[in-house]
């Protein structure tokens, strides 16, 4: 049986209320979605994303029974340097490993994943991990700056443990030039949305899913529940009803709380579908972007696993609203703001340091003193215990699985922030260990010394002169202050 | 321990320009300005120096690396000049070596100059780290600044001693006024306005729980101190200044990576330095002995925990001393007669050998209003880093 094995879910902290968006861009487009749309932070990208959503994917699991990882998206920071591979690197996966990067359409979700099956199918690899994640930017005032929403979603594909088993596939594709990005545009760019409405998603979504009856003599009565990648309301009730599904029996499509995540945002609406589904459930879910995928999917007796982890679910419970669309135009370089000139000084990253130094970077490693047992950061040679001092005793150590206490801290206004103040502090992990960190997704005013912490990746700086994103990896307070 | 260099290197002279925003001065002026001063003081002539060290700290800003700017600048005649640099403690980095070619009879006199010019960056503060800490670094610290560091010590000192941020603020706050009433006597000060307390806890948040009065300024300065073998020292004046201790701890990494020992509410280096420069100058009790302090102030906050590691306050209640005026000018023990960094600023080479001017001058009596009745010992104490990982000198002079 090959199917899915383990989900992760990532939704960023922030949500902008359409509201918000209509306060400051009303005047221009008086057009206005309900609800709200989940917003990267600054320091967030589609790749942070993915490494979130894959490090929640693969709690529990072995990073190194991964044998090959796929990551999806349209938003990959890099036109030359594979996403996957930063992943990866994040991910301290073992480096014999296939990794590829999916695109160019917001159907590389399920293309993904289909892909993955395939390679687990034909005993090419034991598991997959395919991450997908998507920050894509409308311009202002566009109906699409209040569609697209940003988020990831991690799946393992595997043989053992399965959650979901993957019974079958049909695929569609159409040189359907209903959204594009060319070689240096930021925005989308699209078509009249009545025909994307009536000649896509109406037509290609039923279509795809008809196929999918037809090829293996199903109907919509076999399926628990539809997870149709439709981010508008009326049609995507419109498509359901089309191929026979009663509104009860399609999952929502999570335009009103989180927004259209591109090629994450099928594989985030069927996480929540599995979340509430039953073994022996069988799930429809159908993609769209330049035709579509349609999945069919049957839930075993493991699903109960899903509800362990934190989820879709779980991460809508963490939200802050981005009261500010100004912020969010900041946050997204979308307006040129004053930075200062410490702002534009910016260090040459050294990339042979970061390849030697990988380990400690990308996958915030450490060691461990194999004769006093001290865990230390970054990786030392010589142990820090003063009562100690061994030299050449030391095992890998990872501290980006490790909660920690906030030791101190400061909210600094001095220091460059497109978000100030630059909040960070000492962390003291649990089990040893102490270094300094950026401290994120929280408010000055809230923190506390030995408030709980976690790790997250994120940008540590984008130096655009030189094209090069820092990634590293940033304390997250969490609830309860101990 | 070793037996040390008390006694045996004398300060004959020193110089020290006036500190501020010296806009219209470039660091080759700021030398040239110490240097005469130093040499005027000595009463010696140029050819006489054997020897010189010049300290300076960022040097993309400033006069770049190397010795070559001062040995050119002052047109000295080939003799061996060499750059240092050591953070914060820059200054005292080149105090240090002065002294030590004299007292190991290398040379006879020696020269030790420290300039920096923070003011040609086009930002407030000191420049930003950059490299300055290493490339690897770069890629895993936080973009972080010094009054963040420090102020990092504040919210730490404040948890462990139960003050709420208000109680501790206008605690700090005290630091900072008293530092300013000193400073505004002094014509070589960049700041020279008495503040009040309420001023401090009403301006704006720089790193909290640091307002701005909490920080010191920035500001281009020089400072110069020539040394000599004491019995030259003699012949040359009446009242030279004899070193009587020089000490430098620097962290071990254990601070910032291993969580079994710093409580993060002091600078163990600090400490350290201090009850190693107290050996050597054979101070038995330093709260008794001490006549003047001036110490590295960059922030209200480390200079309530260098009265702490210094032995002077006990541990968690320099806040006693601090209320009840014991390191005011009137004091038992008086801190930052000048007006310290507080009113300075802090031209990181310059600000080791700008506190040397400051005791050596009080030592010899010389400091006008400013002046503390008949000192004895007078320390410096000079720090670079971050309270998590840094580089402390303690200097003790005495006549």
């Amino acid at each position: 049986m090959v199917g899915i094995v383990s989900c992760g879910a990532y939704i960023p902290r922030y949500r902008l209320s359409r509201k918000t968006i209509a306060a400051a861009m009303g005047w221009f487009n008086p057009q206005v979605l309900p609800g709200e749309k989940a917003v990267a932070n600054y320091d967030e990208d589609s790749i942070t994303m993915a490494v979130a959503a894959g490090f929640e994917c693969l709690k529990e699991i072995s990073r190194k029974s991964i044998d090959a990882i796929y990551f999806a998206s349209t938003t990959s920071p890099y036109r030359e340097r594979q996403g996957s591979g930063i992943i990866a690197g994040a991910l301290d996966l073992r480096p014999d490993l296939r990794a590829a990067d999916l695109t160019d359409s917001v159907k590389a979700g399920t293309g993904a994943l289909l892909a993955a099956t395939d390679a687990v199918k034909a005993g090419e690899a034991g598991n997959v991990l395919v991450c997908a994640a998507d920050c894509r930017l409308g311009k202002a005032g566009s109906l699409q700056e209040q569609i697209f929403g940003d988020g990831g979603a991690a799946l393992l594909v595997g043989t053992e443990g399965v959650i979901a088993s993957l019974e079958g596939s049909y695929s569609l594709s159409f040189d359907f030039p209903d959204h594009r990005r060319a070689e240096q545009d930021r925005f989308d760019r699209s078509w009249e949305d009545r025909w994307i409405r009536d000649e896509g998603y109406l037509k290609f979504m039923p279509m795809a899913a008809r196929g999918l009856f037809g090829k293996y003599g199903l109907e919509a009565g076999d399926f628990a529940k539809a997870v149709l990648a439709c981010p508008y309301g009326r049609e995507h009730a419109s498509i359901g009803k089309q191929i026979g599904f009663p509104p009860e029996k399609v999952q929502d499509n999570m335009i009103t709380s989180v927004g259209d995540t591109g090629a994450a945002y099928p594989l985030m609406v069927l996480m929540a579908a599995l979340e509430d589904a039953k073994p022996g459930d069988r799930i429809l879910l159908v993609s769209y972007g330049n035709g579509c995928d349609a999945l069919c999917f049957r839930v075993t007796e493991e699903i109960g696993r899903v509800r362990n982890k934190k989820g879709i679910k779980g991460c809508l419970s963490v939200r802050k609203d981005l009261n500010s669309y100004q912020k969010y135009l900041a946050f997204r370089n979308m307006i040129p703001m004053e930075v200062g000139v410490r702002g534009e000084e910016i260090t040459f990253t050294q990339l042979s340091t970061l390849w030697r130094e990988r380990k400690t970077v990308l996958a915030l490693g450490g060691v461990r003193c194999k004769n006093c047992g001290t865990p230390q950061y970054p990786r030392q040679r010589v142990c820090v215990n003063p009562e100690c001092g061994a030299v050449d005793q030391m095992e890998d150590y990872s501290f980006a699985d490790k909660k920690g206490r906030l030791f101190t801290y400061t909210g600094d206004n001095l220091a460059f922030s497109i978000s100030p103040p630059a909040i960070y502090g000492i962390v003291d992990f649990d089990g040893g260990g102490r270094y300094m960190f950026d401290l994120i997704d929280c408010e000055l005013a809230d923190l506390k010394v030995g408030m709980a912490v976690e790790m997250s990746f994120r940008r540590k700086y984008a130096d655009q002169g030189r094209g090069i994103i820092g990634y590293f990896w940033k304390a997250v307070p969490t609830e309860g202050v101990i | 321990m070793a037996e040390g260099i008390k006694d045996k290197v004398a300060v004959i002279g020193v110089g020290c320009t006036s500190f501020g925003e010296l806009w219209d001065k470039g660091p080759e002026d700021l030398m040239v300005e110490a240097f005469t001063e130093a040499l005027e003081d000595a009463g010696i002539d140029k050819k006489d120096i054997q020897a010189a060290w010049l300290g300076t700290c960022f040097d993309e800003v400033n006069v770049g690396k190397s010795a070559v700017s001062l040995a050119t600048t002052l047109k000295l005649p080939f003799i061996p000049v060499s750059r240092v640099e050591n953070f914060c403690a820059t200054g005292t980095e080149a105090f240090r070596s002065a002294c030590y070619a004299v007292a190991s009879g290398a040379c006879d006199i020696t020269l030790a100059l420290g300039a920096e010019k923070l003011k040609d960056t086009g930002y407030g503060g000191l420049p930003d780290f950059g490299a300055v800490m290493g490339t690897k670094n770069r890629l895993i610290w936080p973009n972080m600044t010094a009054p963040g560091q420090f102020a990092m010590m504040a919210t730490k000192y404040f948890d462990k001693y139960g003050l709420d941020p208000e109680e501790g603020k206008a605690t700090l706050a005290k630091i900072s006024v008293k530092s300013h009433r000193n400073g505004a006597m002094n014509p070589k000060a960049h700041l020279r306005r008495e503040i009040t307390v309420d001023q401090v806890l009403k301006a704006p948040i720089v790193a909290w729980p640091l307002g701005l009065f909490d920080c010191c300024g920035v500001s281009d300065g020089a400072a110069a101190a020539i040394v000599a073998r004491p019995d030259i020292a003699k012949k040359l004046r009446p009242d030279p200044v004899y070193v009587k201790a020089l000490q430098i701890s620097v962290s071990s990494g254990e601070e910032i990576m291993y969580s079994g020992t710093w409580d993060g509410a002091h600078v163990e280096s600090t400490y350290r330095a201090g009850a190693k420069a107290y050996q050597e100058a054979g101070v038995k009790n330093p709260r008794e002995e001490m006549s003047l302090l001036e110490v590295h102030d960059c922030f209200s906050i480390t200079e309530l925990t260098i009265y702490e590691d210094l032995q002077i306050s006990p541990r968690g209640r320099a806040r006693e001393d601090v209320e009840a005026g014991f390191y005011d000018l009137d004091g038992q023990v008086p801190c930052q007669p000048s007006g310290g960094l507080k009113c300075f600023g802090h031209p990181i080479g310059a600000t080791g050998l700008r506190m040397i001017y400051e005791v050596y001058k009080q030592l010899q009596g010389k400091c006008g209003k400013r002046q503390i009745k008949n000192p004895r010992l007078g320390l410096t104490h000079n720090m670079g880093g971050f309270p998590s990982m840094n580089i402390v000198s303690v200097c003790i002079l005495g006549n």
